[in-house]
């Protein structure tokens, strides 16, 4: 029983997790919160099942290409879209009411764009779809996938956001990005790695996604909501923060679900969120 | 200070938009040889996904059949072709009564055909009636009916209620227990939104009437994606069927799930979706005697060539449950004009008197309400058949218990 609601809680906030990475990374490094974030994981998702669909490629193969295809649209969306809201802004606060309000569009945009491309049904694919028994308990393959998909990158991504470089100059830029430029950081190279970087951990959440979930082309709030929570939980921009807030939201919603009633997931869900938001307004791992 | 004010840059959008609309759908037709036939259907938001399933392929179709035979017939004995003025309600009610008045007001069209869902033919139920125009409600469940049909006597209302649905399934159950193939406990979970609620408020006490013992029974709420916790519980609560008052969502959720970990109930019951062309792709080709919402008699030839027509003009095939109720609306609604015109009154008086042959059999409106309805279809053979109301004709024998995934 107990053991069931672990590995059942962890697989599924490491699917939470894997979801909220990205929109950490654009909000923490780029500064812009980015409502279309749902949408990107749905292009990725729905790129993942054409291919699928189409040409019979396993979504594990797509994900890696996905993942670079997701950066190079972040980078290229940074340059046109976002990059004229943060020269405008001038380093003050207007960029967040800005990149809200000109993601806010992109969400209509893309989500118009993927009704006319892939139709208003529901897409769902068959993949991976069998149980593996860990310790006695059954959970999905693809699920389980994803959950390997979240530790490994995600992992990957904590460490080299605290021991490398690179991961210092990007924790530079998110905690003072008018002063990063004195020692030498181009502010605006790395909030655009940033967002680009968090775009392709949409896509890869997306592919994920694809692999074990039911989309539509109307769903992308649902992902953005979802994440924006586990980020703000976890500390806005940062990494660990958000694999370990995504992990406890799972271990949560399970154990509500089994000990007390599924239907008050939702309820334990903002309850938690609420307490977090009243005792560290920062967020669990955010420094305020 | 700026020359043009946002408001009459707004205003001049907006109509230069319905200006457009309405020039492309009808230029080659000039002025009272056309019927306009108006609709405001959600093409963007949450309820894009029903509309893009149900109401808008029909809609098409419906059109395209028409107007490729020469158009409507009056009862004249002259046909007119059909101009569409469609607008997007994005999903919101604001804008769908918004578009319905200015269907009726500005752009004067001869008739209204409704939008997708309950909520959203509640919410202009009374703006139609207002103006007269008769709704032909016909994605909307709701038990209710009765009382709509008579405060807004030109409504109709045609996919019957959640207690239909429900007591449907129980009587199915119900029989299934007495010649002993499962025994007497339910595991039943539903969606914490309008029609999971519907259902599951009339399905407890027809569970309870019938005798059966509901020992898993929990709600989840709208949005849920995963469902391990909630289907192991159900596993292991003894249960012979399983019974989910789900969107569709959840019930492809639940569907993946239970075969991942390999739960076989001899019933697998779900709600919305279960009847959804994408189901046995969903169901990774395993969809055989899984219980759903609706169903059709596949073996009528109407129903076949309906099928076939809506796969030739859509892509795909239409789903079996709303979609040949929602064109056979449209075939009661030409068959009417046909012999009244189309005055408004004449129409509603004909709609809720008159009998018309559709695809889905002879059809004649009880109070305004279409009661000879499929509650229960079952995946048979690659098609999925109706199996209750069982006394009605074209019902097909459910199949008890369900093969293993």
């Amino acid at each position: 029983m107990l053991t069931t609601t672990l590995i059942l809680g962890l697989v599924l906030g490491g699917t939470y997790a894997l979801l909220a990475l990205g929109l950490t990374l654009q909000y923490g490094i780029a500064r812009i919160m980015n409502l279309a974030y749902g949408e990107l994981t749905l292009i990725s998702a729905f790129v993942v099942v054409a291919f699928f669909q189409g040409m019979g490629l396993s979504p594990l193969l797509s994900l890696p290409a996905v993942a670079v295809a997701g950066y190079a649209l972040g980078w290229t969306l940074y340059q046109i879209m976002m990059r004229p809201l943060v020269a405008r802004s001038g380093g003050g606060g207007r960029l967040e009411v800005d990149s809200i309000l000109a993601t806010f569009g992109l969400l209509f945009l893309i989500q118009g764009g993927l009704l006319v491309l892939f139709g208003a049904n529901f897409t769902s694919i068959s993949y991976l779809d069998r149980g593996v028994s860990i310790l006695g308990v059954s959970v999905a393959l693809n699920r389980l996938i994803a959950f390997g998909i979240c530790v490994v990158v995600g992992g990957g991504l904590a460490l080299a956001m605290t021991r490398t470089r690179w991961g210092l100059t990007m924790r530079a830029v998110a905690l003072t990005p008018g002063s990063a430029p004195l020692v030498g950081i181009d502010v605006n190279r790395v909030a655009r790695q940033g967002f680009a970087l968090g775009t392709a951990l949409a896509a890869t959440g997306g592919a994920s996604i694809a692999m074990y979930q039911t989309f539509s082309a109307t769903d992308g709030v649902i992902f953005t909501m979802k994440a924006l929570i586990i980020v703000i939980m976890g500390g806005v921009g940062n990494v660990t923060g958000a694999l370990i807030a995504g992990l406890a939201l799972g271990l949560v919603e399970t154990f509500v679900a089994t000990a007390i009633d599924p239907g008050l997931t939702l309820a334990a869900t903002f309850a938690i969120f609420l307490v977090v938001l009243l005792w560290r307004p920062q967020g669990l791992f955010g420094r305020g | 200070m700026i020359g043009i004010s946002r408001r009459a840059t707004l205003r001049a959008l907006s109509a230069g938009m319905a200006s457009a609309l309405a020039l492309s759908a009808g230029l080659a037709h000039a002025e009272g040889d056309t019927v306009k036939i108006g609709y405001a259907v959600a093409r963007t938001g949450p309820s894009a996904t029903g509309a893009g399933i149900t109401t808008i392929p029909n809609y098409e179709l419906w059109v395209d059949t028409v107007n490729k035979a020469g158009g409507l017939k009056m009862p004249d004995g002259s046909q007119k072709m059909i101009e569409v003025v469609e607008y997007d309600n994005r999903s919101a009610n604001e804008d769908l009564v918004r578009s319905i008045e200015r269907l009726a007001s500005q752009d004067e069209v001869d008739l209204i055909l409704p939008p997708w869902g309950t909520g959203a033919n509640l919410a202009i139920a009374p703006l139609m009636a207002r103006f007269g125009y008769p709704q032909i409600a016909v994605t909307a469940v709701t038990d209710k009916a009765p009382e709509f049909a008579e405060r807004w006597p030109t409504s109709f209302w045609l996919l019957g209620g959640g207690h239909d649905y429900a007591s449907g399934l129980v009587d199915v159950l119900s029989k299934a227990r007495d010649e002993g193939k499962i025994n007497n406990k339910v595991a039943v979970v539903s969606v914490a939104d309008g029609f999971g609620i519907d259902l599951i408020n009339g399905a407890r006490p027809a569970f309870e009437a019938a005798g059966f013992d509901l020992v898993y029974d929990k709600t989840y709420p709208l949005g849920t994606s995963d469902f391990a916790a909630i289907m192991s519980e159900a596993q292991g609560s003894g249960a012979d069927s399983f019974v989910a008052f789900s969107y569709p969502p959840g019930s492809f959720g639940m569907t993946k799930t239970a075969q991942s970990m390999n739960y076989n109930p001899k019933v697998f019951y779900i709600s919305v979706g279960g009847a959804f062309p994408i189901y046995p792709g969903v169901a990774a080709g395993k969809a055989e005697g899984v219980m759903a919402i609706g169903g059709v008699d596949a073996d009528s030839p109407a129903i076949q060539d309906y099928f076939a027509r809506h796969t030739e003009f859509v892509g795909n095939p239409p789903d079996s449950w709303a979609s040949a109720i929602t064109y056979a609306s449209l075939e009661m609604l030409q068959q009417a004009v046909e012999r009244v015109g189309l005055d408004h009154a004449a129409l509603a008086k004909e709609l809720s008197d008159g009998t018309f042959e559709t695809i889905v059999g002879e059809v004649k409106l009880e109070n305004n309400q279409l009661r000879d309805l499929w509650w229960v279809g079952q995946w048979q053979g690659g098609a999925f058949r109706a199996v209750n109301p069982a006394d009605r004709a074209g019902a097909s024998e459910p199949v008890i218990p369900k093969p293993e995934w």
